[in-house]
């Protein structure tokens, strides 16, 4: 019998409340290593990201010349030469060719076709004076955000001098504004960070996911249903569910191999379209919703099957009747969390070609497009200062897609759930 | 065209299934006790017409651009003879884009008037397709009618259809897993005519650059992929020594430590870390953890390279973790409570109960979600295209930039179209690679953690 009171007993006992104290503070460091890494991570996206959601624009009076802007020849027309002149109202003394390039330079390279659209719409607008306000380009967009420092030495800045001073004076006019940046929602890509935006991106995933829920979500409740209502337990049915199980952790690069050898190189469908990627997504959705909805089926308690079976019903009858309602809002669940990781889906994408440059919204699935995260992934890869806050950007707008989706998700959970 | 044939189908199957119930409602007003209720003689019309004349149309779309290409192809044998597949297909690919309106400079008058055919094919397969629908659903539709009869089993009609129709859904999967092999096959043969199979399997060199003209410069190519798998083993630890240790801690803590409302925040948040795109990641790793790990390795004096395996494993790592601790929390929960009553009947603390009892008994559980989240970080693509490196070096060195075998296949394929070189074709041998390793590992894992699972069931 050893004294539990003795010098030694008590080291002991210390001892191992010491190797308690541990594990918890090994548990503790564990998950605030993890909860510093996922602020780290929306931190920077979000210090980076917010930037872009105002875009510098400036306002300056055009006249709209006749001499340059001839009725009969629109929509051609000498439309950066007007602009030039109405900031040439501010700086007199800018001459010459190289030196008018520069200050036309403050102008984003699509404010001409700002001003081509309004006159084209409205030609009676010719002989007059006008207010237009429209995007700086990239670098002074950076300067007024102050992503330039202004103390850095002048060789090793985008902006010299001479454009700061051009710049200050055009914001002591009241000339420069920072609304807020609609053109990252209702622009498609663009060569210019200024104008790039996430329409063509947004109704590519928009197509992309439709697709895939038409397919993968009447194939995956028929496949759960008959799987775990129907089939004989039997090899063959054990076969299938092996591979859906496995199915579900192929990496999703092969399935864009697959998309690439079976839906573009064997069936002749078009590169970069949604409905290859929708189709893509859809095979990689479908383990996911078939195993959602497997166990939502499964937590109808059997009394319900047996009490409609014994009034008479038949098997499908009972299924499609009660089972099925009854397990709704589970399938749904996993429905929408399956379609938010097809909505997230990257690699796939990349190899069936939806991550060209195509500056137009798609129209219908067939139409070439991008998706969100490979125009997040476009940017990204993009040298021009001025796509890292536009990527963080879209990434931001991403996330928000995901959390409302998962957020509906979860709600549809609370509210239907029910407890048997 | 399509449109209208499947508008066509619709209303059809309509007409079947008001027709039927009409037919069936008047049979029972005569006074016969019918064996189906109403409804189903409707809906048996409905699915007898819906379900074959559906079949036909994605068939018939499925076919329809192999076979008018091939039509149009045979029209212009004078022209194509002698011309290799790439010219072909491009001469193919100018002719649609004329019948498509888009013409850029005086195509060819033979061009013009291939392009003509080609609309009118294209016409003449959209009517052909809008009368084989309308005539079917015609046909089926009477037919469907003339079952009509109070002794007509209309139900179980419905239900054989249905039933049919449920198993063809689950034999989907199966057909997408033949599909992936298939594929993967077919290409990988092609590429191992062109390249020996020694050579890929124990090469050590992989430069996939091929000459792109006859007559070009450029170096023969490699493809030996020990050092790209080398490069993938190199991520993979990396992140697996990251993911594994916190991932583990995190799990034993919420699982036994925590307080009911801490684990009631922070299990979620785990599961945030789970949610976010792996492009997201890759971007983050470019934008903060790579330039991160360059400036502190630059401080202690290191060579570290822009885009080093540390910044794209650890930020995998990072991804990691909730996949891992989620898989021990389930794996911990399982064991049974006795076990741990009887521990700490024992007088063992908290902690001695866990490392004593409680891990060694979901050491299997564990195990298995370790081999899946390996499987993941060899399979896992968009971090390690954006974060790692290019070029495959033999090296283990987790400071120098390192490639993976995804990063490999993505960079090969991405715009470019041809399958008949050893660039593209070397790809799929990859993704092939990549699938097999994949697969032995999750079919080791899941087999794991099913029998463990059943232990203590």
């Amino acid at each position: 019998m050893t004294d539990l009171s003795s010098q030694s007993a008590r080291s002991h006992l210390n001892r191992r409340n010491r190797h308690q104290t541990m594990i918890k503070g090994f548990g503790m460091a564990a998950i605030g290593f993890a909860a510093l890494m996922l602020f780290i991570l929306v931190s920077s996206l979000v210090s980076s990201g917010y930037k872009a959601f105002t875009q510098t624009h400036v306002t300056v009076e055009v006249f709209v010349d006749p001499a340059e802007i001839k009725p009969e020849r629109l929509p051609r027309g000498g439309f950066d030469d007007v602009l030039l002149a109405s900031l040439k109202t501010y700086f007199p003394e800018v001459s010459g060719r190289a030196d008018e390039k520069a200050l036309e330079g403050i102008f984003s390279n699509g404010a001409q076709f700002t001003l081509r659209d309004r006159i084209v719409a409205d030609p009676s607008l010719i002989g007059q004076s006008i207010t237009i306000t429209v995007p700086t380009s990239d670098p002074f967009d950076q300067l007024a955000k102050d992503l330039v420092k202004r103390d850095t030495p002048e060789a090793q800045r985008r902006v010299s001098d001479r454009e700061i001073g051009w710049f200050d004076t055009l914001d002591k006019a009241g000339a420069i504004s920072e609304p807020l940046n609609w053109g990252l929602i209702s622009n498609t890509d663009s060569r210019f960070p200024e104008l790039a935006g996430l329409k063509g991106a947004l109704m590519g995933s928009f197509w992309a996911l439709l697709v895939c829920f038409v397919i993968s979500f009447p194939l995956g409740i028929g496949a759960a249903i008959y799987l775990e209502e129907f089939a004989p337990r039997n090899r063959l049915s054990d076969f299938i569910e092996v591979n859906i199980n496995n199915l579900a952790a192929v990496p999703s690069v092969v399935f864009g191999l697959l998309a690439l050898a079976v839906f573009i190189g064997w069936m002749g469908m078009p590169r970069s379209a949604p409905l290859v990627g929708g189709m893509t997504l859809a095979l990689m959705t479908l383990p996911t919703i078939i195993i959602a909805t497997r166990a939502a089926l499964k937590a109808v308690p059997p009394s319900i099957r047996e009490a409609a079976l014994g009034v008479g019903a038949s098997k499908h009858q009972v299924v499609f009747g009660h089972v099925l309602p009854l397990a709704m809002p589970g399938i749904l669940t996993g429905t929408i969390i399956g379609l938010a990781q097809a909505l997230g889906e990257t690699a796939p994408l990349l190899l069936i070609g939806m991550n060209a440059f195509i500056t137009s919204a798609p129209d219908s699935p067939l139409d070439s497009a991008t998706a969100l995260p490979t125009q997040i992934f476009i940017w990204a890869d993009s040298p021009e200062r001025g796509f890292v806050s536009r990527t963080s950007a879209a990434i931001l707008v991403l996330l928000t897609f995901l959390i409302t989706m998962n957020a509906i998700a979860i709600y549809l959970r609370s509210k239907f759930e029910r407890k048997w | 065209m399509t449109t209208s044939a499947f508008a066509c189908l619709l209303v059809f199957s309509l007409i079947g299934y008001v027709w039927n119930r009409q037919a069936a409602t008047a049979i029972r007003k005569d006074g016969a006790r019918l064996h189906s209720l109403v409804g189903f003689h409707g809906a048996y019309s409905l699915l007898v017409v819906l379900v074959p004349a559906l079949v036909v149309i994605l068939l018939w779309l499925l076919l329809q651009g192999p076979v008018i290409d091939a039509l149009l192809k045979s029209g212009l044998t004078s022209r194509l003879d002698g011309l290799g597949t790439g010219e072909v297909q491009l001469i193919v690919a100018e002719i649609k884009s004329i019948a498509r309106g888009v013409v850029f400079g005086t195509p060819e008058p033979w061009k013009v008037d291939a392009a003509q055919h080609l609309v009118t094919l294209q016409m003449r397969a959209g009517q052909l397709l809008l009368v084989v629908v309308a005539a079917m659903s015609l046909a089926l539709v009477v037919v469907s009618r003339r079952k009509v009869s109070a002794e007509f089993r209309a139900r179980h009609g419905v239900e054989r259809i249905i039933s049919g129709l449920m198993i063809f859904c689950s034999v989907v999967a199966v057909f997408v897993t033949i599909g992936i092999v298939a594929s993967l096959m077919f290409e990988t043969s092609k590429f191992f005519a062109k390249v020996s199979f020694v050579e890929f399997l124990f090469g050590t060199n992989w430069e996939p650059q091929i000459p792109l003209r006859e007559d070009q410069v450029a170096a023969e190519g490699a493809f030996g992929w020990l050092p790209v798998m080398l490069g993938t083993l190199v991520i993979t630890v990396i992140a697996l020594v990251i993911a594994v240790p916190v991932g583990l801690m995190s799990a034993i803590y919420l699982n036994e430590f925590a307080p009911r409302k801490f684990r009631a925040v922070a299990k979620p948040l785990l599961e945030i870390l789970a949610g976010v795109p792996t492009v997201v990641y890759g971007f983050f790793a470019i934008l903060v953890v790579a330039p991160a790990i360059r400036n502190f390795g630059q401080s202690l004096g290191l060579d570290v390279s822009p885009n080093t395996a540390l910044a794209a494993g650890g930020v995998m790592g990072v991804m990691l973790i909730p996949f891992i601790s989620s898989f021990a929390d389930d794996a911990l929960s399982a064991v049974p409570q006795s076990l741990r009553d009887g521990a700490l009947g024992l007088g063992a603390t908290r902690a001695e109960m866990m490392t004593g009892v409680l891990f060694p008994a979901a050491i299997p559980g564990i195990v298995g979600g370790v081999l899946l989240a390996v499987s993941r970080a060899i399979g896992e693509t968009m971090i390690v295209v954006m974060a790692a490196g290019l070029i495959a070096k033999m090296t283990m060195n987790p400071l120098d930039s390192v490639t993976t075998v995804t990063v490999q296949i993505v960079t090969l394929l991405i715009g470019d179209t041809s399958f008949d070189n050893p660039k593209t074709l070397a790809a799929f041998a990859l993704g092939m690679m990549l699938f097999i390793v994949t697969l032995i590992i999750n079919i080791f894992a899941l087999r794991i953690v099913r029998k463990y699972r059943e232990a203590y069931d």
